[in-house]
């Protein structure tokens, strides 16, 4: 039963995603890549809990480099999502280094 | 913490992301909804670490501190025209996180079949993630060659490794062990495919192989929620992999191929298109300032080129002196304009182009035939009319934006060779088209000095 929710939080999720996403502007396609991207990177989650308790030592080391890649990858993607996003700026609003 | 409890706070983490990719559907909030993102995934971190199974404390945060460094620095550092690499290398790190966290959860001992194929699948997408994104990285830098690398029995060698990898699957299904020969054999396999798959994909198809890798990375998570029954990641890698699948549904609706076209073959490699002759009229600075000085307006139609040049800022520049000339400027963007889906806008946002100057390929064509000047820096296929009227060109078919209808074409190009997937373009020798020879950032540098002088 447990696998057939998990299904069906799948399937409205995928549904969930085309909808929200098919309504982004081709100008934001990176940024939103990106952003995606950062959010991929909720397999740190499961690189906490996978491991366990830390009783096979094996498993610790591949739980504490799952961490680590997946924290490149959260880290990094919001940070320069978030770069990428401050420099859209809209006509007539200060820009930043100004202009002669 | 109770497991239920850590659940409930998923679902707000959950709602989060979802509002923050509803965000993102706009320039004018998507700072706020990239926050909010931020934020979930921020709450999601900290809830697990209310579980009482999970790694020892020093491991946690020695991890975290040098991941967390690592992509921090690289988001600082890396310049706006690299991002298809570092999206690249990011979904790499995530598809190998992903591979690990399957691994590692094989060590509970009392897993069910169903816990065992889902970690075999986050295994193998993962790996697959992990070994194409590197690859796809070399091609983007150019550590490697950028060119489809095809070779004879391709299909066959991907369809047995592909068979072997389901075969070994298999056979670890029937008897799972940690140190089970079957599952290092899965996991080289996975990294092999993931090779074989990006190998045949040619530098100008980058965008679709971007795209559908940020879809991999997403799923990847998605099978390891599954592995380890957690609905947070199911939740959130399978948004990521809808996201990752729009785009390069976008991407290859754009180029007028079917994903499978542009996954098994090689572009170009069929068809050789009409070599069409004539004769090119090239022009210098002086001429192409008079000409741009008396247009009303002028659009700039950005490619690859551009961002090899840097020559993103020189235009902004151009483009400013151009509208205080009187002109009405835009710059028109194809979507497959670059090496991943939107490239160009983040380039020009970054010179700071306003985004309400950005317009797309739908956008500009019915208009294009008053627009005076349309200037093309480092764009070859996308504006290649071939598209339209040759049908054995390779591109055959593949929307463009129709520069040749518009009363004048500048076309900026280092010196005459064909573009990237070595098609001729008859767009050089059309009766209204002016070549200006020379790096791309100089002579609009020369035109805008003419300008201010």
């Amino acid at each position: 039963m447990e696998a057939v929710f998990l299904a069906l939080v799948l399937m409205l999720s995928i549904f969930l995603g085309f909808e929200l996403i098919s309504k982004v502007p081709a100008t934001l396609h990176t940024p939103l890549m990106s952003g995606a991207n950062a959010i991929s990177g909720i397999t740190i989650v499961g690189a906490l809990i996978a491991a366990g308790d830390g009783s096979d030592p094996l498993a610790t080391y591949l739980g504490a480099a799952a961490v680590m890649f997946a924290a490149i990858n959260v880290v990094g993607g919001y940070l320069v999502t978030n770069r990428m996003l401050s420099m859209f700026k809209k006509k007539d609003t200060e820009q930043p280094g100004g202009q002669a | 913490m109770s497991i239920e409890l850590i659940n409930l706070w998923y679902v707000a983490a959950a709602a989060l992301f979802i509002f923050g990719l509803k965000q993102l559907g706009s320039p004018a909030t998507a700072v706020r909804g990239n926050t909010l993102s931020s934020l979930g995934m921020f709450i999601a971190i900290a809830v697990t670490l209310f579980n009482k199974n999970i790694l020892p404390w020093e491991w946690i945060i020695g991890a975290t501190l040098i991941g967390g460094i690592v992509g921090a620095v690289v988001a600082q550092k890396v310049e706006m025209t690299s991002m298809p690499e570092m999206v690249a290398l990011f979904n790499g790190s995530g598809g190998v996180a992903s591979l690990m966290v399957g691994w590692a959860a094989l060590y509970n001992i009392d897993n069910s079949t169903f816990t065992n194929i889902t970690i075999l699948l986050s295994i193998i997408i993962g790996g697959m993630t992990f070994s194409g994104s590197i690859l796809a990285w070399g091609k983007l830098s150019e550590v490697m060659t950028s060119a489809a690398v095809v070779f004879g029995a391709q299909r066959i060698v991907n369809a047995l490794i592909l068979i072997g990898m389901v075969a070994c699957a298999v056979l670890f299904c029937m008897e799972p062990a940690v140190n089970s020969p079957y599952l290092y054999a899965v996991i080289g396999l996975a990294l092999l495919f993931g090779v074989m798959a990006v190998l045949p994909i040619g530098g100008a198809d980058m965008p679709v192989v971007i795209s559908l890798l940020n879809s991999y990375s997403g799923l990847a998570a998605c099978a390891a929620g599954f592995a380890i029954n957690n609905n947070i990641l199911i939740v959130a890698g399978s948004m990521v992999g809808a996201a990752g699948i729009i785009l390069t549904n976008i991407m290859c609706k754009a180029m007028n191929r079917s994903l499978a076209n542009v996954l098994f073959s090689g572009f170009g490699a069929a068809k050789q298109a009409t070599k069409v002759e004539g004769e090119v009229k090239p022009i210098t600075a002086d001429d192409a300032f008079l000409i741009l000085e008396a247009a009303q307006s002028v659009s700039f139609v950005p490619g690859y080129g551009m961002a090899v040049a840097q020559a993103q800022h020189v235009v902004r520049e151009l483009g400013e002196l151009l509208e205080k000339n009187g002109a009405e400027v835009t710059y028109a963007i194809h979507p497959v304009a670059g090496r991943m889906p939107g490239h160009m806008n983040v380039l020009l946002a970054e010179a700071n182009v306003p985004y309400d100057q950005l317009v797309e390929m739908e956008d500009i064509n019915p208009r294009i035939d008053n627009v005076d000047v349309a200037v093309v820096i480092g764009a070859n296929d996308v504006v290649n009319p071939a598209a339209r009227n040759d049908e054995n060109s390779p591109i055959y078919g593949m929307p463009i934006i129709n520069v040749d209808q518009a009363r004048t074409v500048f076309v900026l190009k280092r010196s005459m060779a064909s573009g990237f997937s070595g098609v001729d373009n008859p767009l050089f020798f059309g009766d209204n088209t002016r070549m200006l020879f020379g790096d791309a950032k100089q002579s609009i540098a020369s035109v805008v000095a003419e300008f201010k002088g």
